[in-house]
């Protein structure tokens, strides 16, 4: 892909976000006027631990080029240790993933509280940035999807 | 299929100036399940809520989808009206296309295609959603207040007095607080101690409170309405019943080179103490690490001069269990460590001091008695120097990046009142802004220059140099004329900037409570509900929210302490219905479900399954509706996919994630 069909490239980007910290987080960059691209589309669920592989692996399927699961820190989770499940399994997936041909740089797992709204801008701005610079996730998709 | 109708927001011109609403009506329509879409200003006011109803009523609705501001604002709104309306209120689901469309997008062709993305998203849903039934639990009408001081006791006064049980849990030997550090009060002048003890007295005769002090809240669980708390007191080796509080054992103990905590270390105590003359309870405790009789096994003179025998050294750490239905923080603030400003010279001279030092030095019970004198060499200052934001509003990382709020308004104080006492002695503040907003704070502050002559330099101190003869040269800058100035002073007094108590990220972590960068707790909402955490039953109270002053406490103390009764007044308490569920027929009864289950709501049970004709006794898993909060932590663990969390299912998700990733 060139250069110039990068820049104009626009990606498909699921965002899961944890009703307690990280969905307040967006919501506070919402009200903070933060921008970053509307490429991202959230996803609320009650927790990042809420957030099955098989979901990442459906939003490949269909199209998408990157997915981040955002939660709350570490030790600060809503349900105390929801966030280190979703540690662990996403560890384990995003290896998984990068084994089977997609880049480490699609799936991220990010730690944004209720109060980091500038956090949630500035991750989404860098996520979007890398995954315009790694371009159309191919692995995976599932070609009868294609528009 | 359900039939949905879609209701777009405009919020005046917050979506509609980014996001084309007709455009999303009109291209929602077409969505599978969509049999009405319109669009309207303010879909949270009276009248839009109404349009909603008479939707639901002509067209026949089962679902809902509102694209407006965050669920977190209004999601609580709309499903009131579409239950008033008579759908189920899990039928209603949000699209957020403020927050996380028109407020950080420019671009409108942009926006109004995110938005439809998002409104497709939630239709999805919808499609899926299957009413739900909250059940109940029960409230103990019980309030625990962790923290002691004004916030707390206030807080407590005013739960009790609405005729709760309340426990106070403070970890230090008495109640009473940073307030009872404080010599004066501003902008009155009145005597700290004259306003708060007769609180503290209120909060100890009070028949619904009860204080917990030299105790720590170990363990929490449980949610609200229902928290069981373990509560750590510690050993005093003093009976609390038997003694009279009568000193002598304090004036006896021959271990007298413990720091005083209360006067910030500028003095010695002895090792059996109570931390102030005023301290409730009046029943001293016995410091471990600086009594000789539990170090070594010797001494033992306090038990000998205790005429009410109430010395006990053989007191262990109590564990007490209590149950409670609404949990208040209040662990208040204590002053930065100023080891990353050394350009102030705080470590380096004795004559160097915050301002919270000073208030001790001021205070009649403090360590000089109340006279105003150098710390090295006892003689009385003639020249003394405050300098102001010494790591508040900090663009650096060596501080913090907030005002501290209190500083301006304490500093006119100490200015004024020394310049009353001793009006022989030269008072200069050194500031960047002086802030002072508040009732009667101005004028406060205005007294202090026109009055009492307090010289006001606006401007930044850059090096505190002591010089070998004991005085202190300080290097500033005056910002106004433009000016290097140097001045030697007796005594430099730093307004460090006040941080939250370090015990209070434990606390929150325990409640799950969600804190800032600053280690400020987090408010549920910061306009409309400042008291309240976002976990709900756990409440707010004083600085542990946001630096503040004494009024402001108090009246934050208040408003906590009405959000609890307001709580504790219920007899029962709706619960989340998006619970967990398990698929009987595909359980095998592994217990990775209940493994990972933070609130032990899941058990197994041997139930007579009908498998497709056939019927035998299976081991499955049966969650407690009661217990589940709805994390969804087994749903993803459950090897054979049988556990799904009711209004977050799999099925919810994934046709989510189809609709945006289409």
């Amino acid at each position: 892909m060139s250069i110039k069909e990068n820049e104009e490239f626009r990606p498909k980007i699921v965002a899961f976000c944890c009703n307690w910290c990280s969905y307040a987080g967006a919501d506070l960059a919402g009200s903070s006027r933060l921008g970053y691209p509307a490429d991202v589309k959230i996803i609320r669920v009650p927790c990042s631990c809420r957030v099955n592989p098989m979901f990442i692996l459906r939003a490949f399927e269909k199209g998408a080029d990157g997915v981040i699961i955002c939660g709350c820190h570490p030790g600060d989770c809503h349900y105390s240790t929801g966030n280190y499940y979703a540690r662990r399994r996403m560890t384990l997936l995003f290896s998984l993933l990068d084994y089977v041909g997609v880049e480490k740089g699609r799936t991220r797992v990010e730690w944004v509280s209720a109060a980091e709204g500038v956090k949630f801008s500035a991750t989404m701005n860098e996520f979007v940035e890398k995954i315009r610079s790694l371009g159309k996730n191919v692995r995976l998709e599932d070609l009868r999807c294609r528009n | 299929m359900q039939r949905i109708g879609v209701f777009v927001c405009h919020c005046g011109s917050n979506i509609a100036a980014t996001v084309d609403v007709k455009k999303v009506v009109e291209l929602i329509k077409l969505e599978p399940g969509v049999v009405h879409a319109e669009d309207y200003q303010y879909m949270c006011s009276e009248a839009g809520q109404e349009k909603i109803a008479v939707a639901i009523r002509e067209k026949g609705l089962t679902g809902i989808v509102v694209c407006s501001c965050s669920p977190r604002m209004h999601e609580a709104t709309f499903r009131k009206a579409a239950e008033k309306a008579g759908i189920n209120p899990y039928m209603v689901e949000i699209a957020n296309i403020r927050e996380q469309c028109s407020w950080i997008h420019k671009d409108m062709e942009e926006a109004t295609k995110k938005a439809v993305i998002l409104a497709r998203a939630a239709v999805a849903k919808v499609n899926l959603n299957a009413p739900l039934k909250p059940g109940e639990s029960l409230v103990t009408k019980r309030a625990l207040v962790i923290g002691g001081g004004i916030a707390g006791i206030q807080t407590a006064l005013d739960i009790a007095d609405a005729g709760y049980e309340v426990d106070i849990v403070e970890k230090t030997p008495s109640i009473g607080g940073r307030m009872s550090q404080l010599d004066k009060t501003f902008p009155t002048l009145d005597c700290s101690a004259c306003i708060l003890t007769p609180k503290m007295v209120d909060a100890a005769a009070h028949e619904k409170i009860n204080i917990y002090t030299y105790s720590e809240v170990e363990k929490v669980s449980g949610f609200v309405g229902d928290f069981t708390v373990d509560i750590r007191k510690k050993a005093r080796y003093v009976d609390m019943d038997k003694c009279t509080g009568c000193g002598v054992c304090q004036e006896k103990c021959p271990s007298k080179k413990a720091p005083s905590e209360f006067n910030r270390g500028l003095n010695k105590r002895s090792a059996i103490y109570t931390p102030f003359a005023q301290a409730i309870p009046n029943v001293p405790v016995i410091d471990a690490d600086y009594c000789v009789k539990l170090k070594t096994g010797k001494c033992g003179l306090c038990e000998k001069v205790c005429q009410a025998g109430a010395i006990d050294y053989t007191q262990k750490d109590e564990i007490i269990t209590q149950k409670y239905g609404a949990i208040v923080v209040a662990t208040g603030f204590d002053v930065i460590k100023l080891d990353k400003y050394d350009e102030y010279a705080y470590s380096q001279s004795k004559d160097v001091i915050t301002s919270l030092e000073l208030e001790r030095i001021m205070n009649a019970a403090g360590p000089t008695k109340g006279h105003l004198e150098r710390l090295s060499d006892g003689k009385a200052p003639k020249n003394i120097v405050f300098i102001q934001c010494v790591g508040s509003r900090c663009s650096d990382n060596r501080g913090k990046s907030y005002c501290s709020k209190i500083c301006c308004m304490y500093t006119a104080k100490h200015a004024m009142l020394i310049r009353d006492k001793y009006p022989d002695v030269n008072v200069t503040v050194f500031y960047i802004d002086v802030r002072t907003p508040g009732k009667n704070f101005d004028e406060f502050y205005r007294r202090a220059v026109e009055e009492y002559g307090v010289n006001y330099i606006k401007g930044q101190v850059g090096k505190v140099l002591p010089q070998p003869d004991g005085q202190l040269l300080v290097q500033g800058v005056d910002l106004i004329d433009n000016k290097q100035i140097k001045m030697e002073a007796d005594m430099v007094v730093l307004a460090a900037a006040i941080e939250p108590e370090s015990s209070v990220r434990k606390i929150a972590t325990m409640l799950t409570a969600s804190i800032d960068t600053n280690n400020f707790l987090t408010e549920a909402h910061p306009k409309l509900r400042p008291v309240e955490s976002p976990t709900a039953g756990v409440f707010l109270s004083g600085v542990c929210q946001g630096p503040k002053d004494i009024p402001e406490t108090v009246a934050q103390a208040g408003a906590a302490a009405v959000k609890v009764v307001g709580l504790l007044a219920k007899d029962k308490l709706l619960t989340n219905p998006c619970t967990a569920k398990p698929d009987e027929l595909l359980c095998n009864g592994c217990s990775t479900c209940a493994n990972v289950c933070p609130y032990g709501a899941i058990s197994y049970e041997d139930k007579l399954i009908n498998d497709h004709g056939i019927r035998e006794t299976r081991r499955v898993a049966s969650v407690n509706s009661a217990l589940c909060q709805g994390c969804g932590a087994c749903t993803v663990a459950c090897p054979s996919g049988c556990m799904d969390l009711q209004g977050f299912s799999n099925r919810q998700i994934i046709a989510e994630v189809d609709a945006i990733c289409r």
